[in-house]
């Protein structure tokens, strides 16, 4: 959690569902990619349902995050160096 | 007859002890850790080593409950299990997952993926229909209505735990 606690986060959605995130992801950003379950994403394995969208939009990256008691938020941080990382997936 | 070491009674043509994570949902829903020992007792009775993923209070709980670990094996950090799990660091023979809430089958559906394995997912607490319901990847669900009453999901795990570790 250290990692994500760490960052300056804004909360976007409580108690999302995955396809709540994948579809406010795919309206609202105007890049996104799709990764697995377990992908790391700031350092931490990303927990959730495939197809798992994250969201970037210049340097802010916008992602699901679950808490095994708190559920799934929607999250967006600013970060370039994660978001310029996960723009060279796409070149892949 | 024969048993082994320690009241197990091995599988026929199992030659290395196998291993199962158990991957454990937040305490509040008073059955888990009870269930989760339980389910403990019964897979090493089959020859199985539970190894138990936790946040840090839902590992105390199982520490607490089993301060010698008759039951439970290693603990790990959950984070950390699912990290080596995805990284291919640490593979296990069973993977159960304990779901009460969205958390949990968000949980599961990780480790079905990371793992490629099918999952033991096991579904309590007051909203178990509509927890089994949203479930759409291959699993095997063992669900009751169990909030502060083991015995329904007990009785469930009776039913079909040898069969599960015999065809997984």
């Amino acid at each position: 959690m250290a990692c994500i606690e760490s960052l300056k986060y804004e909360i976007l959605i409580k108690n999302a569902s995955f396809s709540e995130c994948r579809d406010y992801i795919r309206k609202n950003c105007r890049e996104y990619v799709t990764v697995d379950p377990g992908f790391p994403l700031f350092e931490k394995p990303v927990i959730g349902v495939p197809p798992v969208l994250i969201g970037l939009d210049g340097d802010t990256v916008t992602f699901p995050y679950t808490k095994p008691c708190y559920g799934t938020f929607l999250l967006r941080t600013e970060n370039p160096d994660e978001a310029s990382r996960l723009r060279s997936l796409r070149k892949k | 007859m024969v048993h082994g070491r320690g009241g197990v009674v091995p599988i026929a043509g199992q030659k290395k002890e196998k291993e199962a994570v158990l991957v454990l949902g937040c305490p509040q829903v008073p059955v888990q850790s009870a269930i989760a020992l339980y389910l403990m007792h019964g897979l090493r009775r089959l020859g199985v080593t539970p190894v138990v993923a936790g946040n840090p209070a839902a590992r105390m709980l199982i520490d607490v409950s089993d301060p010698l670990h008759h039951y439970a094996g290693e603990m790990v950090d959950l984070d950390t299990c699912i990290a080596d799990m995805a990284a291919g660091r640490r593979v296990f023979d069973y993977c159960i997952v304990f779901a009460h809430n969205d958390a949990g089958v968000s949980y599961a559906a990780t480790v079905q993926s990371i793992s490629g394995k099918k999952v033991i997912l096991v579904i309590y607490g007051e909203n178990f229909k509509e927890i089994a319901d949203s479930v759409d990847f291959p699993c095997e669900k063992i669900a009751a209505k169990a909030v502060h009453n083991p015995a329904p999901l007990k009785k469930k795990i009776d039913e079909v735990l040898p069969w599960l570790v015999s065809n997984l």
